[in-house]
Formats: C-alpha cells, structure tokens, sequence
C-alpha cells in the first residue's frame, strides 16, 4: 500500500499544528463558533448529539495492521473503547474532547493517517471496490488512480470551497461493489475495443433528499487522461453550480438542470485547456504510485486442509459460504469479516476486535485489511490453508456471523442515537431486525437479502438503494419509518421505489418479517433471490402484506 | 404578558466536551436538566436565549426546547430532547452514565 514521502509527512503534521493553535484559540475566547466551525470541518470533526465527532479517513478503504491497532490505541485512550466505521470508509469516534483531538491527529499521523477533507465543501474521501486488488473479476487494481486523485484532490486550491461536498468512487471490476453510480463522480475501469485500459466516467449520482442514479458522461477516457479530465469536470461544476440553495448544490442538480449534453461540451473544452497543462508529472507520480500497490508474495502451500475442515465442522462451512468470495489467486479467498452480529450495532468494532483483526492481516493477511462501503471489513488475501485459523480466532471475539450480503447484514448510519441531523434512530432498528430474523433461523434460506436504514433523507444509510429501504422520519413528534422496495447498489443500480405510508418504531420490524415470508411465498424456486422476485412481481403482492388488501389506492 | 404554547428551558452542547448542557437561572450550565431554569414568557425566552448566546465561549448553539414541569423539574418533550438527556440506546454512554435511568 501507498506510503508517505516526505512531503505527506510535513502536509499532514503541519495542518495538525495549525489546527492545534486553531482549537487553543477557540477555547480561549479568540475564535467565536462561526469562524471556528469551517476550521474544524475541514479536519473532519463534527458536533453531534452528544458529543463531537471525529470522521478520519481511510482512503479507497484500504488499512494495514499498524494503523488498524493505532485505531484500537485511540479508541481506547481518547474515546469509549470502539470505533464506527460507515458507509464511505471511514471510521468515526463518537466521544471525543475538543482540547484532545490534535493529540488524537498526532496519533493518526504516526500511521500516516488523517481526517482532512472527511467533511466541507470539498472532494471527499475517495472510496473504492473494498475486494480492490483481490476480486477475481478485475480487469486491474483502481487504488493506484484512487492514491492519486487522493494526492491530487488534498489541499487542491481550486476546489477548497466548491458549491457543495464532492465524492468519488473507482471500481476496477465489472461487478460494481463501490455504488459508483450513486457518487458525483464514478469511474468503472473498462477495456475499449483495442484492449486499452480506461475508465467508464459516470456523473451526478447521488441520494439525500433527490436521489439520482450517475448517468455515463464518457464511454471511455484514457487512463493517462484522468487527472485533467476529473480536473475539467470539478471546474465546470465549481463554476455551474448552485449557491444560493444547499438542497440544489450538488453536481446531479447541476446535470438536471442544464442538461448532460451541456455539460459534456463544457467539460470536453475546459478538458482540452487542462490537458495540455499537465506535462507528464501526473504520469510519473503514478508510476511511483503503483509500484506501492504491487501484489503480495503469494504462498504456496496446499489447499486440500480448506474442504477437509468444511466437511468437519458445520458452522465453519456456513460462515465460508456466506463470508468468502473468489480471489483471483485459485489458492487463496478474500474474506469478509462481519460487523454485523445479530443484536450489534452495524459497523461498530470494539477495540480488542480490532486488535485481532490486525493480529489476523499481520499473520495471514499479507497485512492488507479494508473497509467496505457496506461496513464489514475484509481480509482480501488469505491463504485458504488458514481459513480455518483465521475463522476460529474470529469466533473468540464475536467476528465469525456467517451473514454477509443476507438480510441481517444491514447497512445503518448512525441515526438520532448520535447524528445531529437524524430524524429518527436507525441502529435499534437494525438491532431489532437482525435480532428478529436470526430467531426466525431463516436467513440462508431467504438467501442474498440487503437492508439498508437511513436516519434521515440524507441517506448516509443508502436506504433508496437497498432491496429493502428503511427511512426514518419524525412525525410529528414521533418517529416513523418509509420502506422503499427493489433498490440495487450494484452496476444495475436502481433506486427503490416507497411503498407507501411509513410504520412507527413497535411496527416496523413485523413489517420487514411480513415482506420476508411474501416473498418466500411467492419466489418460484430458492434460486430465485428476493430482488428478482421483486423485480419480477412488483410492488403490489408486498403492499399487500403491508397494508392489506385493497392497499393500492391507499399506498399510492 | 405575552405566554407561549410551551414551557421553555434553553439549551446547548458545551463547548469542550460537546455533551448537551441547559441554561440555570444563575447564568450557569448544567447537565441535569432537571435543574434548569424554565419560562413560559416570550419576553423571558428571548431574553435567556439571548444572553446564552452571549456565552459563546462556553457553548454552542443555543436554542429554546420545550419542556413540561415533572415531579422533579423540567421534562424534555420532543424524543430528540429526551435522548440528549440520556445518550445513545446502543451502549449506557453519555449522560446515563452518571445517571442509570436518565
């Protein structure tokens, strides 16, 4: 993985001395809240519920045993013992102290990490596939492209103060697991007809309050072509986009609004400005970049060990037909460690998990871990002579939930239970459901099942693209749940479509079991996953469930 | 005397721990909102709110929370309220801390 030069490690420890004299100075009365509050945004801590908020990057997800250990440090020295990692690969602490936190940036800088850019007006963290560099289906690893417009993107003068927030995700593989098109940019690595390498550039994806799926702005841009390209479009929009409304700052009211034919124009002549001003440094540094992102020194070792332990042991051969996925290594598999343990709060690792998940990338991993958007964490390289070693040590600290990608494997943002902008809690929602359904024991055989749970239109919880969306709202003083139906997340994004009137809290989860058993009723086989039957179907047999019969007009 | 619909106590985050705080009738902040001073007067709220925005190097963001007066004292009404007198319903973090039950 990408480590600091000299310049990094001067950028980043010069903000944080800038950032402590900025935190003196507000304690002592010499900075008022207003001046204050941009300063400590753009160092990514939030003032929340209870408490501030600090959201550290971790770029394209990607982590190495050392930082993993340093987050356990910090959670247990500054914070409450755990970390919240969330559906943009980062990890928030929710507790932290005003006066603490440039002690806590210091700390994160040892590990060659940081928290700029995690919140403002700027390009966001870059996020990309968490199976990157491992997924069997990769036409090449995207972190090397996700490093430099990482590079390119920090402190960049241009976009410090665009209209709204920006965020970009890559993938290198065709089975999109980054929601590129629900990002102002996405970029799909792809082949054109003479088998060069480029990106699918997709634009004005988003959720919040107007959820929009990213149309294609470019077929196929050359990689070498990246940097002005991306340079072209963030100029365009700084300029384009809406100031005077914060609801319609975004690239994708940007597109809608002056149309995508318009924009392209716009974009392909500020791009042949920009390209001729980029002399080849862009390239240079790249290829500096890749050779960080080399693969490992795979072993050879062999593998019959991984199928006699599956026969022996009934729990492990679950957990490794839900929590393993191809790597494009025969003998190796990536795993992926769930955050989801039925009861738990989705995403939250204590800071012991997260020392034997460092423990585990250390001795198996080829020291890689990731963070996924879908809030698991992942071993993308282990050997599959340890997968039963890695699967034990998992078990000791509650990390063995066979469930990824089944319906107890819930995306949730943290909702009124910490978020000042929440409407409603989401956690104990999901808490509720997983709970629910793992008494049920019937989660293998509903299959690939994704809940996702927003606490307010905002979407952090990706609500309209889950199978099943749950928004929480208040109304009128109580809180309230919208469930949308058929989103997808991946390369078919779609966004789900409301199914009708919302539930309150007591309601809510004999809901979500009554759209479970309608479709076990109504799928033609168990090879038939729920999305497809929903798909299939529609909408009408689940309102009915929902609301009874007669429902249609009443739902509308 | 104008009244208004709700009883009112004011309210912020404090500044150095970010933990919810409410307005005492001495100018002082406290983490009990039991303790914290009410009003039902428009004139009074304005006023209070006013002078906790005054105070800006201990809190931020002052605003006006309806209350109804308990046994004990003041009562948040709004679910958002009420959980900012407990903490979160995941872990007994924050305020329930100090005080099981909130």
């Amino acid at each position: 993985m990408y480590t600091y030069n000299d310049f990094d490690h001067a950028f980043v420890r010069e903000r944080i001395a800038q950032f402590r004299a900025q935190v003196e100075r507000r304690m002592a009365g010499h900075l008022t809240e207003e001046e204050f509050k941009p300063l400590r945004l753009m160092n990514g801590l939030y003032l929340q519920l209870h408490a501030y908020m600090l959201r550290i990057a971790i770029p394209y997800g990607t982590l190495n045993a050392r930082q993993m250990r340093q987050l356990a440090m910090i959670a247990t020295r500054w914070d409450k013992g755990y970390g919240h990692f969330t559906t943009r690969q980062n990890i928030q602490f929710n507790w932290p102290k005003l006066r603490d936190v440039p002690d806590i940036l210091e700390d994160l800088a040892d590990v060659q990490m940081h928290a700029i850019q995690t919140s403002g007006n700027t390009i966001r963290n870059v996020t990309a596939d968490h199976f990157a560099g491992a997924a069997a289906d990769e036409i090449a690893d995207p972190r090397p492209y996700a490093e430099l417009i990482r590079q390119w993107s920090t402190d960049h003068p241009e976009f410090q103060f665009l209209p709204r927030k920006f965020k970009i995700a890559l993938t290198g593989s065709p089975d999109d697991r980054a929601v590129t098109r629900a990002h102002d940019i996405g970029l799909r690595m792809v082949r054109n007809d003479a088998g060069d390498t480029g990106f699918e550039v997709i634009i004005g994806g988003g959720l919040g309050r107007t959820p929009i799926i990213g149309k294609v702005l470019r077929v196929f841009l050359p990689v070498q072509d990246l940097l002005p390209y991306l340079e072209a479009i963030v100029s365009v929009y700084n300029l384009l986009g809406r100031r005077d409304n914060k609801y319609k700052a975004r690239i994708k009211i940007t597109v809608r609004e002056h149309g995508m034919e318009a924009i392209r124009r716009l974009v392909e002549d500020e791009f042949s400005v920009r390209r001729s001003s980029f002399k080849g440094a862009d390239q240079a540094l790249l290829n500096d970049i890749k050779e960080n992102f080399r693969p490992p020194a795979f072993i050879n070792a062999p593998v019959d060990g991984f199928q006699v332990d599956r026969e022996g042991d009934v729990q492990f051969n679950t957990w490794a037909k839900t929590n393993l996925a191809g790597h494009k290594h025969p003998d190796y598999a990536i795993v992926t460690i769930s955050l989801k343990a039925h009861g738990a709060t989705p995403g939250d690792a204590t800071a012991k998990q997260m020392q034997v998940m460092a423990d585990l990338a250390e001795r198996y991993g080829h020291d890689e871990l990731r963070i996924s958007h879908e809030q698991n964490i992942i071993l993308p390289h282990v050997h599959k002579s340890h997968l039963f070693d890695v699967y034990n040590t998992l078990s000791e600290v509650g990390l063995a939930t066979a469930n990824i990608g089944l319906v107890s494997d819930i995306i949730a943002c943290p909702g009124m239970d910490y978020c000042a902008l929440a409407t409603a809690r989401s956690i104990p929602i999901a808490q509720a459901i997983a709970t629910r359904m793992d008494t049920l024991k019937l989660e293998h055989d509903i299959g690939p099942l994704k809940i996702k749970i927003s606490g307010c239109i905002n979407a952090c919880g990706h609500h309209h693209l889950g199978h099943i969306g749950i928004l929480g709202l208040d109304r009128a003083g109580v809180e309230n749940y919208q469930i949308t139906l058929g989103g997808e997340a991946t390369q078919n994004a779609r966004l789900g479509q409301r199914a009708g009137p919302g539930f309150p809290a007591s309601e809510i989860v004999p809901a979500i079991e009554r759209i479970v058993f309608a479709y076990l009723e109504c799928r033609k086989s168990s090879a038939e996953t729920f999305i497809e039957t929903c798909h299939r179907i529609g909408l009408g047999p689940f309102k009915v469930v929902l609301y009874g019969e007669g429902c249609a007009s009443h739902a509308a | 005397m104008k009244l208004l619909r709700k009883i009112m106590v004011v309210t912020a985050n404090d500044l150095l721990m970010g933990d919810a705080v409410w307005l005492t009738i001495d100018d002082g902040w406290t983490r009990d909102i039991t303790r914290a001073e009410t009003t039902q007067e428009k004139a009074r709220a304005q006023a209070r709110l006013l002078s906790a925005q005054s105070q800006s190097d201990a809190v931020i963001g002052p605003y006006l929370a309806e209350v109804r007066l308990g046994p004990d004292g003041p009562e948040p009404l709004h679910f958002r309220e009420i959980f900012r007198t407990r903490g979160p319903s995941n872990y007994a973090h924050g305020k329930q801390e100090i005080r099981p039950g909130g």
